[in-house]
Formats: C-alpha cells, structure tokens, sequence
C-alpha cells in the first residue's frame, strides 16, 4: 500500500519502551509477563527480558494489561443536511485515545449516486491529516446501480476495504430494496467483503413518522415512537434472510434492542454466519431519555435506531453480549452540538443523528458486564478488541498481544472508577449522555504505535499520526464457512424424460421469464391478461368448460396418475 | 334471475342477521344485476348449455339438473330450500367447538328450529337415523379459487365442479378469492365473480377480493365493497414482483386503511423480490423443472414476509390472517407473535397438512407439477405433523384448502420453465378428512377443536358466527354427520374434481362424512350428492368482527401517543446551510479552503470541517453548555427520568 502514509517512518523509532509487572489479558488467556516493544511493535513478551538499555519502563504492577481496543463503528466525518459532526477526526480519535480505544473504523458516507472512490479518497486525505490513531474504513452504499460493481472491485482489491454498509432504512434517501440488497450482498460474497446493515424498515419509518407529525408529535419522543423496536427487528430478520440467500456474511451494526439481539441470537444457532454490534448507548443507557422535558438533553439521544424505552435492554445486551451471542461493542460515535440538534426542534425528524460514546465505549462494557460477574476478563478483551480485528481481518496485527503485534496496548485499572461528564471529557460536544455515570474500569496508559498518548490524567496526541490500515478481502474467520457451503450448495435439476403429454394452448403468447412489469401476463398464477374488455372471465370460462375437461384430462388420466398404491407408494417417491 | 335470489336471500335471513345490507342499496345492486344479467344474457346461458352437456358424461348425481336453464334452476332452488325439506336429525352427537351432547336436530326452511331430546315435531318430516355418530357444523373453507384463470383459461374445477368436491367432504361453505387483474376494477371484477357464482355454486359462499396495486382508486371501491356489498376481508400481496407485489410503504397503508374499515387482512406472505432473484439464478443454472419452485422459494422467505407482514399488522393496529401457512418456520413466526399478543390468525391447507414437498423432485414430471403452489410444500417430511400439533394447541386456527386446479395440460404450460407453471393444489373434498386422520384420530386435538378448526373458527373471524359454524336453533342449517371410524382410500378416479389427478393420490383417511346438509337440503348422502347447480347463496359479511376487532378496538381506544410538554427551546439553533431540507448538502455549495486541490466536487466536506473546528467548538457550544446540562447528579439521576 503506497499510500499509507508519510509518517509512520520518523518519529516512532525512539520509542522503546518496556511494560512491567502486569497481567496480559488476551481473548484466550491471561498471564503474568513483560512486553518489550520497539518501533511500534511488540518485540518480546516474558520474564527477566533483555532489552537494550536507556528503554522507558513503565509499571503495570496490580493493572491489567490489553490489547487496544477497536471501534469499528464511527462517523466522524458524514455529514448530515450539510451539518459536520461536532467531532472530527482529530477530537474522535483523540477521545477514543483517552478511552483506551487505539483503532477505529469510520463510516464513508459518499451522497448517492456519487463515486464512491471520490468519497474514500476525500476521507482519506481527511483522516490523513487529523487522525491520532489508525483507523481503517467501512464504505457505505447508499445508491446502488449495476456501474457500482467497478468501484466496489476496485475498493476491495487496491484500497484495502472489506466492508460495505447498507441501508434499509431513510427512504428515499439511502434505502436499499430487498432486490438491491440481494444483488449487493451477492456480489460482496464474490468479492470477499462482509455485508454489514442499518437494520430498520424504513418505509414503515416513514409513514409513522407522517402520522406522528399529524398528531401534532414533534419533539424528539416522536422520534423513538416511529422507529418501534419491531420495525428495528423485522428488518434484521429481512436482512438475515436475504443474507442467508446469498450466502454472505451479515454483520448487524447497531443492534438497539432486545428481541432485535435475538433475532440475531436465533439466526446463529440455525448456523447463520451473523455478527451482532451491540453500541455504548445501548449499553450503557436506555431511552427514557427522550420523553426529558429538557428539549437539549432529548435531542441528545436521537439516533437511529433510538435507544430501547425498556430499562432493561442494557443489561439484557450485555448478557447475549458475554455469552458470545453478539460479538462485537462498537460506539456509533456521530456527535451534533446542541445547537446543530436545534434544527429540529420544531420537527423531529431534522433532528440529526448520533450520540457520543468513543470514550466510555471500553468503560462501560467493564462496569456492565465484568464488575458485575456476566463476563471474564478475556471475553472484555474480545468483544471490545479481538472480535473485531478477527471478522475485519485485522488480526493478529490488532486485537493481540503477541509478538509481531502492534504496540496499540491499554494498562487498564479495575478497580477505581471514574466519572463521566460533559466537563471532563475530551469531546467538543457539551452534552455527554451518560453524564454522571459512575464507572468502574478506566485505561491509566495508553499506547499508540508504541508511543505513550496517555498516562495519568496526560493526554499527549500527536495529529496526523494515525496510520491507514488496510484491510484484505476474504477474513478467515468469516469467510472459511461461507466458502465450505457455496462449495457443497449447488442445487441440482432432476433428470427426466421429456413430457411430452398435451400442452394446454396458451392464447396470449407472450413467453417472458420472470414477469417483467410490462407484459403482466406470464409467470404468475393470476388470471385473465388484463385486456380492454370487462367480461374476459366469463370466455374463458365457456373456453374451459369443453376443451379441458372433455378431450384431452381423462385420456391423460392413465398416464400420469401413480398407480393406486396405497400410503407407501406416495412417500416413499423421491 | 338475479331478483329472484334477492328475494330469496332476504328471506331467508335470519332475523339476528337480518339486514346486513340496507333496503336501498338492495335496490341499486338489483338494478345494477338486471342490467348486467341482460348484458350477459346470451353469453351466460349458452356457455352454461355448453357445460351441462359436458357433464353429461360424468357421474355425478346431479341428473336433474341437466339441460334445465338457470331461470328454472333458481326457481326450483327456491322451492326447494323454502319449505319442501323439513329434517330430523335423530340420534347423533352434536359437537359444537364448545362442548358435545347428545340431541336431536330440527330443520325446517333451511334453518335450524329446535335442538333437544324429545322433539315435537310436525308430521310427514323426513327422519335421519345419526346413530351416535358426530354431529357437526359444515365445514367453512376459507380459502378457494374456483374462478382465477391462469393465462385467460379457467381452472378446471369451476364454482359448480369445486363446491361439489366441497360437499362431498363436508364442506357447505366456501369463501373464494376474487383476484382481479392490476389495472381492472375490483366492484366490477367482484360482480362478475359473484354472478358467476350465484349461478354455478351448490352450496352457501362468500368472497375475498385480492387488491392487486394499491392505489387512490382503489380506496373508493373498496369502501363500496365494505359498506355496502357485504365484504370485510382483502388479500394483499407480498409476492409476486411486478404484478401484484406491494412494498411496505403500501402495505402500510392499505393495513391503516383496511382497519379504519373494520376490515380483514389477508396476506399473501413471502418475499417476492428474493423469489424473483433466485428464480433467475435457478433457471441460469438449468434446473427448469418443478424443483425449481421450491428451490427458488425457500421457507426463510415465507418466514420472514410473514414476520413483515405482522410487524406491519401491529404497528398499524390491524388484524392479520396469513393464508397459506405452509412451512414450521413461518408457523412458529406466527405463534410467537400472538404470544406477544398481535392479532394474527394462521391458515395452514390441507396440502400441508398432509404432504410434504418431497414430490417436487419425483421422476415424473407431471406429478411433480402437480404439487406447484406458493408457498410451496415443504420438503421437511416433518412439517405437516408440526402443523397440526400447532393447530391443536390453538397456535394455527383455521383450515383452507387453496383449492385450485389446473389439468395436466394446464400444468405442462411450464413444461420447459418452472416460473410459468400454473400454482395449486386440490384439497377442497380431502380437507376435513385430513385434519380428522392427522390430528383428531390420533388424539392431538379433541373432536371440539376439530369442529373449532374445520368451520366455527372461520366463521367467527369472518364474521359468519354463529349464523355459520355452530348447531344451534337459528344457525343456517349446514350440517354433517361425521362417520370417524370410516376409512376412505384417497383417489382420482373417485373425486368429484374435474382433475385427472389427486396430490394425496392413494393415501388413507379415516373419518368421513356420511350424510351432508346444506340450507337445510340432504345433499350427500350414501355416497352420492344430489346437488343443483345455482343453489348456493352469497352470504354478506359485515365489518369489524367481534373476534378480530375487540381488541383492535380496545387498542385504539387505550394506546393514546402523546406529546411531551416543553417550554420551548431559545437556545442557539445551527444555520443550515444548504436550502432543501431534508437533503444531504449539495455538490454545488463550498470549495474547501484548507486542503486539497481537486474538483469541487469532491471536497465538499472539507470545508464543512473548518466551520465547525472553529464556530462550534469555540464560540456557541461552550456558553449554552451550561444552560442544557443536567446537573451532575450520578447515575440515579439518569436512570429515574421519565
């Protein structure tokens, strides 16, 4: 990748570091022993290491030590009704830093119908230069036509992008049909990328939001009413199924409710290659919120789909997400100042989308699930970390401690909390949605490409530092049994004679396939060609009445029927 | 001849039903009928000349009918079913889908008079012996299609063929779909079908009209067809891409529009965009066979439009009945969704209930057509037991038959392509049988649930209860001994269907009627039916059915979505920039300032970048941030707003 940047040669190599006395925390196993890391990645990991001298040592003794963990879900970039997030590359990144996050995945954006090479480069130069950790990048398709297969090919072969995201949802605007998102998830299959979804039947959206605006709804509790659960749900078993007929991995993206998740749940027992990505809202709050009779502190939970009105989704999430049920925490970090939610504060619909959640993504899992026992240590690290870099194809570069790895490594504290405000954190944004929330588990030393960004309470970023990572098509831990099934499904025709008994005569000889809308006669079970004349049935009726039943079916009769054989006859053919 | 039945129907009404129509609109529907029966008049009678000849080889009992006009026919019918049979039904069990007891049955005019022991009767009443057999409430079918042309040719069991198989299995009421074409009237479509009907059907029936597009138009008609042609269910579907597919948005709102009517939905569930795809990628692979059908329409897809389309129904308030249940996973959709308390009514048929889709892949070709209807059979040999453990439970609660039959030759039309071959399955005659042999014979299910299932179920969803579906002194006098010990062994040769061949072909059925009432006439009786062609009534239907809508209702009335009451926001409010709302920013706008050179195009966002780095962060955010942040308060504080 000629591209990947300028500036991954210089700076880092001074940095040689070595991290002591703590406990590795991988996805397999923990244990005790040092890291020696060098050039930005880790160079040996083991007791009474030999290492060169004058390297910075830095003390873990009493803290675990993981991998960084990977947000796979943000935009710091798309823009909505021309509205930039408040947080760009630099200040999301920087606040994923702080959070113990080394890595993340944004969301490309590209307007339909526009090239969406334009829109990765756009993205690239962007992050390029504002970006203080690597990131990598998801391409959403928000209009598909036939000429898009190009684009794609060449984005998952030159550009290293293995993922495209698809709407089912904002009418109109992004929305894919099922047809459409057939066709996509076909060709992604042939390609070797993962299918991910925005999982909500937008057209239902749609009407209830009309009807909701007529009822004279129009603060943000308008927007959790027409974006129900269920339409969230019918839509991720729409998309399953559809996956499921194209043979291509789904991933789920923002899963926000309860029987969303078992949807999810469900379809993977059946064997369904389907990843679910529960977010930091919706485990760490619910969406009581948005019935606040603070209009500012509503309109700070809008998103799509909204967080679950059930004060018990975030603990429920959190135990489909320990028992391997989901598998991936991301944070859908897309942040709008107050004064930018204002847009729709007369219409809840303009009200644009997105929460905060980058930094106290690694947090909350801690405090939700493993200070409350539904989680081990190792499964933290994997659903905030190796999961993702395994279905993204990251690993065992990201998402591991193991030497070769990349020095992306957290010193985390599991025992103090910290607490989250809007004062506090490192965003632009003055509303925090999980302000006052008291957590247990916070990142004490964060290291980036080997570097030290943060220690204490010092937060030292360097923008422009974060690194493209490329991604290869065809990850292993997705595609191995995708690539087995397309192997053994081929479905295969039953050799048979010729029929050659009496064809009925069709009148109207249009022989298209598929009904196509314009001859609408043909492949369908419906009647009477829709001719000029009223009383079509009442000719056919007489047509019938001698030819078929007279002449040629009971003659035929002989032929065809199975001779009378009794129940076994009739089961046991094949 | 159309004001005869008017006449007739009137009179025969009960008095707890009677007037579901006003006296007006009585009127207009004769005059429109007069009009049209004289338009038709030629064409009606010599086609119907035409078919009494061709029966005339077949050996129905149906030898007075012949060679008579319908004129006579409906003249003689109105004799008949107006005084001549009075009818004692002696002996028998009576079982309700409430309870069983043992009583005699009185008949008179049609109409069920008395019901007890130790009857007093007039004389010269003609006396049925039950001896201790069942008792039961006709079967109601609520799903048939007797007059849906395939590519302009009818299929071969006609009203008058298909309710003769019907009778001859119990059935005394049929409810058809009318299935108009896109483009064509639905009133205009319905009054064909129903003149067609009125004088070819030997037994009660009412229709369900298919919206094939969704449309203004249609609203208007559909009104009509409510409030004032006695019709209260609509198919809609979900299949079928470019011809009858609705999206979502439409599907929408002909459910918002269909329940402010108080009507039924019926859907059609399956996915026709992924049917669409996959039958192009099955015939690319040169499987053209019947294979193909259920290839290209696996069970996910029915279990998922079937998930849809109650998601739908709930968001909508509106009750949904899916026809056609045919696969374990699109019934355990369903039932999982009434455990969450929608209002959705499961339709399993006979086909699936008593084969499966193994026959697709038979060697013979004409066999494997045979079994083509959508959704498809399941090929799991599992399914039909399931199906009826669920309709037992209650989870499933009515039993269709989707009765359509095309001949052989009809079918090989997709010889060469599977997508043009002709969908349905006979399972008009066979349907009570089935569901007897499988669920009741075997103890599943109680012989109440059987009646529940087979007819009074239906009846109450249609809103026909209890003038259908029950014994009971007022019901219409549609009634059946049931002989459940008999074994019938299954074949062509001895169906009433004009089909030369029969799906469940050799297979054993324990439990059949022996003797079929029908408005108060014996019909079938000895194994022979004695029916008259025209006899059959329309039965209109009125609106909001108590059993689906009282809790419809009940919803509207207590699911009030209010508006939370704010002071009005004065903070600062963000310029947008762009003009149309709504609209993601416009390529024209802005040229970024900071970077890059490029096209315009291509950097839009750039410069959207710099304002915000700089106006959001700086000036505006950081003052109002006092004012909207809730004071710091711990978690509490968050968790306990309402």
């Amino acid at each position: 990748m000629s591209f990947q940047g300028k500036k991954n040669i210089p700076r880092l190599t001074s940095d040689k570091l070595i991290i002591k006395g703590g406990k590795i925390v991988n996805d397999d196993q923990s244990f005790y022993a040092d890291i020696y890391i060098e050039d930005g990645t880790i160079k040996q990991i083991g007791e009474n290491l030999i290492v060169p001298s004058g390297v910075k040592t830095v003390d873990a003794y009493g803290h675990i030590v993981i991998p960084g963990g990977i947000d796979v879900n943000t935009s710091l970039q798309a823009p909505h009704m021309g509205m930039s997030p408040a947080d760009d590359f630099y200040h999301g990144t920087r606040a994923a830093l702080a959070g113990g996050t080394t890595m993340i995945i944004d969301h490309v954006v590209p307007e339909p119908g526009a090239s969406l090479l334009a829109a990765f480069d756009q993205w690239r130069d962007t992050a390029d230069k504002r970006s203080c950790c690597d990131y990598s990048l998801h391409i959403d398709i928000t209009r598909w036509h036939e000429g898009m297969f190009e684009e794609l090919e060449t984005l998952v072969k030159d550009h290293g992008v293995n993922s495209f995201l698809v709407y089912m949802a904002y009418k109109d605007k992004y929305q894919s049909s099922d047809s459409q998102m057939y066709e996509i998830f076909s060709i992604l299959r042939d390609l070797g990328a993962i299918a991910q979804v925005h999982a909500e039947n937008g057209d239902i959206i749609d009407e209830e939001q009309k009807k909701l605006l007529d009822l004279g709804i129009t603060g943000p509790e308008g927007h959790v009413l027409s974006h129900s659960e269920e339409v969230e749900t019918e839509a991720v078993y729409r998309a399953i199924t559809i996956a499921k007929q194209a043979n291509c991995p789904l991933y789920v993206t923002k899963v926000m409710s309860k029987p969303a998740a078992d949807v999810v749940a469900k379809a993977r027992k059946k064997g369904m290659v389907v990843y679910g990505e529960p977010i930091t809202a919706s485990l760490g709050t619910d969406g009581s919120h948005y019935w606040s009779k603070n209009w500012a502190k509503a309109a700070a939970f809008v998103m799509s789909p909204p967080l679950s009105p059930d004060p018990a989704t975030p603990d429920y999430l959190n135990s489909m997400l320990s028992c391997g049920d989901l598998q991936v925490t991301a944070s859908a970090h897309c942040t709008f100042s107050t004064a930018q939610k204002a847009v729709g504060k007369d219409n809840f619909t303009f009200i644009p989308e997105g929460t905060n959640g980058i930094e106290e993504r690694m947090s909350i899992v801690w405090d939700k699930a493993v200070a409350t026992g539904k989680m081990d240590e190792n499964e933290f690290v994997a659903v905030t970390s190796t999961n993702a870099a395994k279905i993204f194809n990251l690993y065992p570069r990201k998402g591991r401690i193991a030497v070769g790895s990349d020095a992306d490594l957290v010193i985390w504290n599991t025992k103090e909390t910290k607490t989250f405000s809007a004062k506090s954190h490192n965003l632009t944004v003055e509303m925090n949605i999980f302000e006052g929330m008291e957590c247990r588990g916070f990142p004490v030393v964060v290291i980036s490409q080997g570097r030290i960004i943060l220690e204490g309470e010092k937060l030292d970023v360097m923008e422009g530092s974060g690194r493209f990572v490329p991604r290869k098509a065809f990850p292993d831990y997705v595609y191995k049994r995708i690539k087995a099934r397309s192997r053994m499904a081929e479905a295969r025709g039953v050799p048979r004679g010729n029929y050659d008994g009496p064809v009925h005569d069709v009148i109207s000889m249009t022989k298209s396939v598929p009904p196509t809308p314009t001859t609408r006669g043909p492949s369908c079970p419906g009647k009477t060609t829709a001719g000029p004349a009223r009383n079509l049935h009442q000719s056919g009726f007489t047509l019938s009445g001698t030819q078929m039943d007279d002449h040629i079916p009971r003659r035929t009769a002989q032929r065809i029927v199975a001779p009378p054989g009794g129940r076994s006859n009739i089961t046991s053919l094949s | 001849m159309s004001g005869c039945r008017l006449w007739n129907r009137e009179h025969e009404l009960p008095v707890y039903l009677a007037n579901p129509v006003t006296s007006h609109q009585h009127k207009s529907a004769g005059t429109r009928c007069a009009a049209e029966g004289a338009r038709d008049s030629s064409n009606c009678s010599s086609s119907s000349a035409s078919r009494d000849r061709s029966r005339e080889r077949e050996p129905s009992g149906d030898e007075s009918t012949r060679a008579r006009s319908h004129h006579a026919c409906t003249e003689e019918a109105r004799d008949n079913n107006g005084q001549s049979e009075r009818l004692l039904i002696k002996g028998g069990r009576v079982v309700n889908d409430d309870q069983s007891f043992y009583a005699d049955v009185y008949v008179e005019d049609g109409v069920i008079k008395q019901v007890g022991e130790n009857l007093v009767v007039p004389g010269g009443v003609r006396v049925v012996e039950a001896e201790g057999r069942m008792v039961i409430p006709g079967g109601i079918d609520t799903n048939t299609c007797l007059n849906k042309a395939y590519l302009d040719s009818p299929p071969v069991d006609d009203f008058y063929q298909g309710t003769k198989a019907a009778l001859a299995g119990g059935t005394t009421m049929i409810i058809d779909h009318v299935t108009p074409q896109p483009g064509t009237s639905l009133l205009q479509v319905f009054e064909q079908w129903q003149e067609v009907a009125d004088r070819k059907c030997c037994c009660d029936y009412s229709l369900h009209v298919d919206i094939p597009q969704w449309d203004e138009g249609v609203k208007d008609e559909l009104e009509v067809l409510v409030q004032e042609k006695g019709i209260n269910s609509f198919q809609v579907y979900m299949a079928y891409k470019d011809l009858f597919q609705m999206t979502d948005t439409q599907l929408y709102e002909a459910f918002s529009f269909l329940s402010n009517l108080g009507a039924v939905v019926l859907v059609h569930a399956e996915n026709g965009d992924l049917i669409a795809q996959e039958q192009k990628k099955i015939l690319e692979m040169g499987i053209t066979g019947p294979e193909g059908h259920p290839l290209s329409r696996p069970e996910e897809l029915e279990a998922e439009a079937v998930f849809r389309a109650i998601t739908i129904g709930n968001r909508v308030n509106c009750p949904v009945y899916i026809t056609r249940v045919m696969s374990k996973s699109a019934a355990d959709t369903l039932t999982q969704a009434r455990r969450k308390g929608c209002v959705v009514f499961g339709e399993p048929l006979t086909a699936s209930l008593a084969t499966d889709g193994s026959h697709y892949w038979n060697r013979n070709w004409a066999k494997a057509a045979a079994c083509v209807t959508s959704p498809p059979l399941s090929p799991d040999p599992t399914t039909p037991q399931h199906l009826h453990t669920l309709l037992a439970c209650g989870d499933l609660q009515v039993v269709g038959s989707g009765h359509c039959a095309y001949s052989t030759a009809q079918k090989a039309i997709g010889k060469d392509n599977f997508t043009l071959i002709p969908e349905g399955t006979n399972g008009l005659e066979e349907r009570m049988g089935f569901v007897w042999d499988r669920a009741a014979a075997l103890g599943k299910m109680d012989e109440n649930q059987f009646v529940a299932v087979t007819s009074t179920n239906a009846a109450k969803i249609f809103n026909l209860y209890p003038r259908k579906g029950r014994i009971a002194v007022g019901s219409d006098a549609d009634i059946v001994i049931w002989d459940p010990d008999r074994i019938k062994t299954i074949t062509a040769k001895l169906q009433q269907s004009a089909l030369e061949y029969n799906i469940f072909e050799g297979m054993e059925c324990r439990g059949v009627p022996v003797l079929v009432v029908s408005q108060g006439r014996v019909v079938y009786e000895d194994d022979k039916l004695n029916v008259q062609q025209g006899t059959g009534r329309f039965i209109p239907r009125k609106p909001f059915p108590d059993h689906a809508y009282q809790r419809i209702n009940t919803r509207n009335k207590v699911i009030g979505r209010q508006a939370v009451s704010r002071g009005v926001y004065d903070g600062p409010v963000y310029d947008v920039p762009s003009t149309p709302k709504y609209i993601t920013p416009a390529p024209s706008a802005k040229t970024s300032p900071t970077t890059q050179q490029p096209p315009p195009i291509r950097n839009l966002h750039q410069s959207n970048f710099s304002l915000s780095g700089a106006q959001v962060d700086d000036n505006v955010p950081r003052r109002s941030g006092h004012r909207i942040i809730a004071p710091p308060g711990g978690r509490s504080n968050i968790t306990s707003l309402g």
